[in-house]
């Protein structure tokens, strides 16, 4: 089964092939993998889909949160949470073609980001159905080229605790 | 004070109260070597090989349970301690291993004897630094000595490039480390601990199954007190030989591939298995879906990965062994009373039938070709009341070691269990000596072992490391030509050695003792003759060349399904072979 796991790092020079060592060492799957700083600029996060059986999942959380350099360790799909990719699709686009093109980015609500008499750059981001979509209906067109993030996720606050963090904000 | 980095290095190593190093220079650590050289504090080892460095800095650390110190220079010198490393993280040994650098500015120029020390050693290290500023150098250390030494322990590497070992900084070691990203658990789970103490109270059928990390967490003691309070039978790994007296009657010996037939039906049959400080390794539980197939299990480790990673477990304790035995002992004696005794006497008694049915047995003809488990059963009687600290290579040699040689306390058995490194041995006993330089240290060596680190014998003469070797001398790689006999038809491919060195010759061309033992009536006198001798010795002890180690369980196989001598195949060919086999009218002992 997917899981997507959220990494706090220290943002150190060789955190990340930690990390991806760990996982081709082990022979555990990375999907995708993302990596950027967090508020803190002395640590990074890390956003690791991956899969596999409940046994292979626990032992990817315990030997990540073994590695020295890791902070914090969170497997999301233990609660719920929302996600997110962000794909750049550069388009051939002949004429007769170009209404087409922008008819289906506005349908998914991307943009436009770069324009050529013969391509559209169109931006699109949603979760990886959305993204599998636009393709879908992008590829007779004729695709160029293609670069996706990998997806980024944040676990969803519950409502209850949502509240008590509103109400704190207020009494402030 | 401002100091470079070389003596920033050694000052750290005296705080850390390191004694010695074992080191091979090379051009970019020459300026830690000419400090270590202008100083008297820390003794320096100049081994003949890094592989040798790093095992012997493994001997130390296993001997002492401090961490063993190494230092080699960039490149070569460390890919060469690589093996060393790689075999220090499998089996936990705490050291710390420096390595030279080319300097900053050349890093990633492909420069002369320049490595990805970092990258090289990260898959095989606990952790590793690479140290760019001096400023840093101090910190760094004390962290690799904290990392290495708490949690479970394992081997981190410190890369210093030439110019920061030359540069000067500030010098200041810091009192206490702190990394917010790492805080092993000693502690474990009060409740889970409850749990562990009822389910140990109430089991009819229970086993100790004991590893190297109540070795490394010093809990032997507690472990004693614990087994003789809930009359509970000890089964030992590999590595956790000499945790627990291998003469108490509650010991059944090793468990896993080779070990004994009681210890491995205990673990089939029993209702509650209790592992202390051990990982269910392949070579202990076998096929896995039918390990312990009627028994609870009780995991107490301090590496939460350990736990689950192999077997189900019912009650996970993540903790140090000591803290954790200490609580459980604490319930136990109040709730623990004669019952428990009572309860356990049918499996005790089930126990005793085992061993009488099948003990550890080979046989010795008088005049007939020396046997390697009478050479080290002899070894044993001769030495158990010296204390001695026993090493051992990898293979035959190392498991009838393991079987009949029993130790009575910790630290006193090194041996490379999770790598299987052939070439251990050796430097690995002179780390021991150099670490205790008036005890015995033995080192049980197969001969094709032997020659994997032989060169180290140079460095045991100029330092004066008394190690004493005995070879079990069969021409073949023992381990190899077994399976090959079992599993591959006989056929010995690149098993039979065809042409070993004079090992006595050998010994005495680097000018140690070389001693010979040609048959069984000799063995006694040359083994109280090496002992006797203040010098490395090699005693060369030509022996059977088809004995096979027994009980064996075939990888894959199940625990409850040893072979238990060659089958019958394999001894009629083993009788044409020319070898002359003991007949049983001829038995002089059995073990």
């Amino acid at each position: 089964m997917e899981h997507i796991i959220s990494i706090t790092v220290e943002n150190k020079f060789g955190s990340l092939s930690r990390v991806a060592g760990l996982f081709s060492g082990r022979g555990f799957n990375i999907e995708s993998l993302s990596v950027a700083p967090t508020l803190d600029p002395s640590m990074s996060q890390m956003t690791i889909v991956t899969s596999g059986d409940d046994r292979i999942i626990e032992q990817i959380v315990k030997q990540l949160n073994k590695l020295i350099d890791v902070i914090k360790v969170v497997d999301l799909n233990e609660s719920d949470f929302v996600s997110r990719e962000t794909a750049l699709i550069k388009v051939h686009t002949r004429p007769e073609d170009r209404a087409e093109a922008l008819r289906i980015a506005d349908i998914f609500r991307a943009n436009v980001i770069d324009s050529t008499p013969a391509t559209y750059t169109i931006e699109v981001t949603g979760d990886p159905h959305k993204i599998e979509a636009i393709i879908n209906l992008l590829q007779p067109l004729g695709i160029k080229e293609l670069t996706r993030t990998g997806r980024v996720a944040v676990a969803r606050e519950s409502i209850r605790s949502a509240s008590l963090q509103a109400k704190k904000v207020a009494r402030e | 004070m401002k100091l470079t980095g070389a003596e920033i290095l050694i000052e750290c190593l005296k705080r850390e109260g390191v004694k010695t190093v074992f080191a091979l220079p090379g051009g970019v650590v020459l300026k830690i070597f000419d400090m270590l050289h202008q100083q008297k504090d820390i003794e320096v080892v100049l081994t003949r090989h890094e592989q040798g460095a790093g095992h012997m800095a493994e001997g130390y650390a296993k001997a002492t349970g401090k961490a063993g110190v190494c230092l080699v220079t960039s490149g070569p010198g460390m890919t060469n301690v690589i093996t060393a490393l790689a075999d220090a993280y499998m089996d936990s040994v705490p050291m710390v291993c420096f390595t030279g650098q080319v300097p900053t500015s050349l890093i990633g120029n492909d420069a002369f004897q320049e490595a990805d020390n970092i990258g090289l050693s990260r898959p095989c290290t606990k952790y590793n630094f690479l140290v760019k500023n001096v400023a840093d150098l101090a910190t760094t250390i004390k962290e690799a000595f904290y990392i290495a030494t708490t949690g479970r322990p394992g081997p981190v590497l410190v890369d210093i490039p030439k110019d920061v070992s030359m540069d000067k900084a500030e010098f200041t070691y810091p009192s206490s480390v702190s990394i917010r990203s790492y805080n092993p658990v000693y502690e474990g789970n009060k409740w889970q601990i409850k749990q562990a103490a009822e389910a140990m109270t109430k089991a009819k059928k229970p086993i100790l199954y004991v590893g190297g990390g109540v070795i490394f967490s010093g809990a032997s003691q507690e472990l004693l007190e614990l087994a003789e309070l809930t009359h509970m039978p000890v089964d030992m790994t590999l590595m956790g030989l000499g945790a627990f007296p291998g003469e108490h009657p509650q010991s059944l010996g090793m468990l896993g591939m080779h070990g004994t037939y009681c210890a491995n039906m205990a673990m089939h049959y029993s209702d509650l298995v209790v592992a202390i400080g051990a990982r269910f390794d392949d070579r202990v539980t076998g096929k896995v879906s039918e390990f312990c197939p009627h028994a609870k299990v009780i995991h107490i480790d301090i590496d939460p990965t350990s736990i689950r990673k192999n077997v189900n477990v019912d009650i996970p304790i993540v903790g140090d062994c000591k803290t954790v035995l200490r609580e459980l002992l604490q319930i136990l004696r109040a709730t623990v009373n004669g019952d428990q005794r009572e309860l356990r006497k049918p499996w005790w008694n089930q126990l005793r039938e085992w061993q009488q049915a099948n003990p550890l047995a080979y046989q010795q003809a008088a005049d007939g070709p020396t046997k390697p488990q009478y050479v080290i059963k002899r070894l044993y009687e001769l030495t158990k009341d010296l204390d001695p600290i026993v090493s051992t290579d990898v293979g035959q040699h190392q498991m009838w070691a393991a079987q009949y040689f029993k130790l009575a306390k910790p630290n006193r058995w090194l041996t490379s269990g999770g790598l299987g490194t052939m070439g251990f041995g050796f430097p690995a006993a002179m780390g021991a000596q150099a670490a205790f330089p008036g005890r015995l240290v033995l080192c049980i060596a197969g001969d094709g072992s032997i020659q994997m680190n032989m060169q180290e014998m140079a460095t045991a003469v100029v330092h004066k490391l008394p190690v004493k070797i005995i070879v079990l001398n069969n021409r073949f790689h023992g381990m190899v030509r077994q399976w090959q006999d079992l599993f591959y038809e006989g056929r010995y491919a690149s098993s039979d050695l065809e042409a070993t060195p004079d090992f006595v010759k050998l010994a005495e061309a680097y000018g140690a003792v070389g001693l010979r033992a040609s048959k069984p009536s000799e063995i006694d006198d040359v083994l109280k003759e090496a002992i006797a001798v203040n010098k490395p010795v090699i005693v060369d002890v030509p022996t059977y060349r088809y004995e096979n180690v027994y009980p064996m369980i075939p990888a894959g196989g199940c625990n409850h399904e040893m072979l238990l001598e060659d089958p019958p195949a394999l001894k009629s060919k083993q009788a044409g072979s020319g070898q002359v086999t003991p007949k049983d009218s001829d038995t002089i002992l059995t073990a």
